[in-house]
This record gives C-alpha cells, structure tokens and sequence, in this order.
C-alpha cells in the first residue's frame, strides 16, 4: 500500500554523491525525487525512481549501502492551500513525521506528489484517506512514470 | 584434572625458581662460548657467565631485539653446531627479512612435550584426533602442534591450512575432536559449516586450540558458539619455540607460561622496570634449555600482564594475559597510552564492521583521534538520528574504555584502503 524508496548512505566528501549519482544515470535510472538529508560528516540520500531493485542491486554491488524504505505518497490537488492542509490533516491525527519532500512528474503537469515518512505510515494514510486526499501505491507510482 | 606432566606442572615456586636458576646460569654459559653476539655484548657489559647464579642475576643481561636476528641472519645466533640441529623453521617477516631458528633432536622433544601440556590442558587424551588447520611447513604452527599430538600419542591429521570445504568433510567423516589453527580460521570455519547448512553440535570435535594472531574474548564466545566447542589461547613465536610457549587451561583464565623452559618478565618498555602482578607492560622471554637457538632476555614487543595468583586448575606456573597490543602500535594521544586493539575491541561489543581506521593528528597543540568505521548495512537507517545515535554510543564507549575522547566517523564500505587485504589501521599524521 506504500511507495517505495531508496535511501542511501553518502559520506560527505567530495565526489560521494557524484558517485551515486552516476551509477544510477550510467545504468538508465531516472530519478523522479531527489532529497538530501546531511550532517558534518554524513547524507543520507532519498529516491524515488521507477526501478527500485534495479537501483538497489546496482548500488550494492558497487559497495554503496543502500535500503528500500516504505514511504506515503501523497498527490496535492492543484488548488492553492493544498500542501497546508495535508499538514494540518496529519497534525490533527497526531502524526510524527520523519521528513517530507516533495516532486512533480512530467507527464502530469497539474499534479504535484508529497513523499511523507510518518513514525506511522499506516495511520497516517488512513487519517489522509480519510480526510478525502488520495494516497499513492507503488503501483500507481510506476504506472504513471 | 588431568596434566601432561603433572610433577612439573604443578611443582612449587622453589621448585621452579631452582630449575630456572641452574638452566638459566647453564644457558648463559652455553651462549657465552657459542654466539658471538652474546659474548660481545656481555664483555661490553662487564658480565661473566659465573655472574649469573640465580634468576635474580637475570637483568645483568643484554636484551636481544628482533633486529639483533636480522643483523645476525641466518645462523649467527645458533648456539649448537649444524651436525646437532635437526629442523630450521622461518618466521614470514611481514615486515622486514624473515629470520631463521633451528632445532637440535632435544629442543623438538621439548617443543613436543609443551604442546603435548596443551593438549591435556584442554582435555584431549590418547584417543583423540587432533585436526591441525595451521599450516605446515616453515611456519612452526602446524608441526609444533602435530608435535604435541604424537608425543602425547593422539591421533593426529595434518590437514594444514586451506580449502575449506575439504576441512569440514574432513572433521565430519574423520570425527576430528580437537581443532588448532587461528582463531580467524576458526570464525571462518564455523561461518561455513552454517552456510553449507552443517550442525556443528552433531560433530565430535569439543575443544579447539587457537592461537598466532591476536583475538579478542568477543571471538572466543562466536567460536565456541558456532562451532559449539570450548576455545582456548595458545601463545608462542618462532624466536622463542613456536606454540605452546604458553598455554591456557580449562579455566580460561590467562596462559600458563612453560616455567621449566622460559622466563617470563614484563617490563616497560622505555625504563626496562620490571612491572607488578596485573600492570601492563612488554612482555620479554629468555630461553632456559633451549640448545640451537637460545635467546637470551627477547623483547617481543607484546604487551601483556602476568598474575602469580594461583590457578583452580592446580597448575602453579606463571599465568600471562592475551596480548592487549604492541609497543609498535601504541600511540601516546595527550599523554594517554592507546592500543588500537583496544579500539577494535569496542567495536567488536558494539557489534559494529572490524573495518577501522584510526586517524590520529595534532591541531595546535592538541592531539586529536578520529575513528573512522565502515558503516555496515544493518546498521545503516533511513533516519538522520538514529545514524548519529549509532557515532554518540560508540563515542561514549570509546571515551570510557580509553580515557580520551575520540570522534567517531561512520564511512562507506570499502572505502578504508587495504593493501594485501589488510587495512592500515593507523594513520598518524603527527609524525612529519
Ligand atoms: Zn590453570
């Protein structure tokens, strides 16, 4: 019922990420989201691509640690308040947020897509849910990339 | 309690103190007349042979250093004639020439009865199988303890080292009951009977003698656990015998060394003072009986404690510690003593990849450590903090155990440099 996601560990030096990088576009994997989470000493890097065990057997095996993360997606309404009330939905349901970023896919140009990791994900997307705002599948994330 | 030789095992201080006192007093003779070195050094000292009468006289002597066997290579410090030594064996020299020892016919027969203690010392009788896994050859670990296992009369299979598979049928189809080789081997023994779905609790095999390499107590349990035997330390080194030097009984409480054979002293290593029973210090061996290749006061560059404290297991020899490092590898980090061993001991109970490197500098005129690990896939989480939670425990642990504080880098896999497959532990970018 979630979407899925790569996280993967980046030493913050020079080159690190680069690395990552390249080994995802030499092979023909699109990156759709992006996100860099980082500290002094270390990133940890969140993706959303299309082909999520492609991505991580090649990221494996060239040494890079790499996990595959639930996470919810959410698609934003093209009206104007919508990223705010999928934060005040959350917060009334007594939702812990781990992080949330955001992205936009090419082919649906009036939509833009939330990726949230909640202490809970389950709740949270039923509290979505229920509050009228569609949540994404795995699924429906790879049908429409 | 079973003993090899129980009379000498287990013989009173003055009993010891006697044996050494006469042996030492008859070795220093023998390597005053037969090894120039010796005479050379003595004479610059103004000690005769008749100076020496009891092993209170010991420190009178010369110390002889690794260097002093490289200088003298290959036969310059063999104190009996070729026509009496009967096997030479080499120690690799990873870091420098590789020297060469010998052995007269009475010098293995002492070799094989020290081994053969360890043997008994683990509970092995006549009826055993002895599997050696320590490779043969010039290497004293595989006929050292082949040695052992014939004169205590047990069977013995020289498997020598390599291709694992083959050992596993061997231990299952032989029914091996004792194991000896490293204690790395061993991790990996038993890591590949799990893999190749073997249940080591259906084997025979109950005890196993590791030594040659340093290992830790974190070790010893994985072993025991997944070959589902008893693991127990051997000491020795090519210069002074090989294994059995000393020997760990069922107590598993520190090595008994070989009394009747080697004096044992702990020293500190700047001052040369002899330290007390429990405080760390270089550990230096003289030979006492040995004929082809007796070395007087060498300093191995271990470091270790003793203890005098009598031992349940009845024996009344001197037990030793595991070496807790080098006097090469410690480092003095604002004035304090640390051992890397001491590090990778941390990370060993915190669970955490023995891939380390420890990067010591200086910003201004403070020392500074780095420990830089490889992060490990189980530890890695999608969560900022709970990786930084994994560097403030290993911080905090590394603070308590060493007494300094030290920054804790979690680094990818793989990107520590190896060179021969091991990792270059120590990067000390003070010295310039
Ligand atoms: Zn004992």
């Amino acid at each position: 019922m979630f979407m899925k996601q790569l996280s993967v560990f980046v030493e913050n030096k020079q080159g690190a990420l680069a690395k990552v990088m390249a080994l995802l576009s030499d092979n023909g994997i699109n990156m759709r989201a992006v996100s860099i989470a980082d500290t002094q000493d270390f990133g940890i890097l969140r993706v959303i691509v299309k082909e999520v065990d492609k991505a991580k057997d090649i990221l494996k095996s060239n040494n890079v640690i790499v996990s595959v993360t639930e996470v919810v997606g959410v698609e934003l309404a093209d009206t104007p308040g919508a990223l705010s009330k999928v934060m005040a939905v959350l917060d009334e349901g007594n939702i812990n947020l781990e992080y949330v970023y955001a992205f936009v896919t090419p082919g649906k140009a009036e939509s833009a897509y939330m990726v949230v990791r909640a202490g809970d994900n389950a709740k949270a997307t039923a509290v979505l849910n229920a509050a009228g705002i569609h949540t994404l599948t795995q699924e429906d994330l790879e049908a429409m990339l | 309690m079973a003993y090899f030789q129980k009379e000498i095992e287990t013989a009173s201080r003055e009993q010891i103190t006697e044996w050494q006192n006469q042996r030492l007093a008859a070795t220093v003779k023998r390597v005053y007349d037969n090894v120039p070195l010796y005479r050379e050094r003595m004479d610059a000292a103004g000690v005769k042979p008749e100076d020496i009468k009891t092993i209170e006289d010991l420190t009178k002597l010369p110390y002889t250093s690794k260097q002093d066997l490289r200088d003298t290579y290959p036969y310059g410090m063999f104190a009996a004639p070729m026509e009496d030594v009967v096997r030479l064996h080499a120690s690799s020299g990873t870091t420098g020439k590789q020297i060469v020892v010998g052995y007269t016919r009475h010098d293995l027969d002492v070799w094989g009865e020290i081994c053969a203690r360890q043997l008994v010392a683990v509970g092995a009788t006549k009826k055993d199988k002895i599997h050696v896994s320590y490779g043969y050859g010039l290497f004293t670990g595989g006929l050292g303890l082949h040695g052992g296992a014939e004169k205590l009369g047990c069977v013995s299979i020289p498997v020598s080292s390599g291709n694992t598979e083959r050992q596993l049928t061997i231990m299952e189809d032989f029914g091996s009951d004792v194991l000896c080789c490293t204690p790395s081997y061993a991790m990996y023994l038993g890591e590949s009977a799990e893999k190749k779905g073997l249940d080591t609790s259906k084997l025979p095999l109950r005890a196993g003698i590791f030594g040659a390499e340093p290992w830790t107590e974190e070790m010893r349990q994985s072993i025991e656990k997944s070959l589902n035997i008893k693991a127990y330390d051997i000491y020795g080194l090519t210069e002074i015998m090989g294994p059995g030097v000393s020997y760990e009984c069922e107590c598993q409480q520190g090595m008994h060394v070989n009394e009747d054979h080697f004096i044992i002293e702990i020293i500190n290593p700047e001052t040369g003072e002899h330290m007390p029973d429990g405080e760390k210090g270089e550990i230096v061996f003289s030979c006492i009986t040995k004929e082809a290749f007796p070395l007087l006061r060498f300093r191995t560059k271990d470091i270790g404690t003793v203890t005098h404290e009598k031992c349940a297991c009845g024996r009344t020899f001197v037990r030793m510690s595991k070496p807790m490092g080098r006097t090469d590898d410690m480092l003095i980090i604002r004035g304090v003593n640390v051992f890397p061993s001491q590090i990778e001991t941390v990370l060993l109970q915190m669970d955490q990849s023995p891939n380390y490197q420890i990067i010591v500098d200086r910003v201004g005129v403070l020392d500074t450590l780095e420990v830089q690990v490889e992060l490990t896939e189980d530890k890695f989480s999608d969560t900022v903090a709970e990786i930084a939670k994994v560097e403030k425990d290993l911080t905090e642990k590394l603070k308590s155990l060493l007494g300094i504080a030290a920054k804790v880098k979690l680094v990818a896999p793989g990107t520590i440099a190896r060179s021969e497959g091991k990792a270059k532990r120590v990067i000390d970018k003070r010295k310039k």
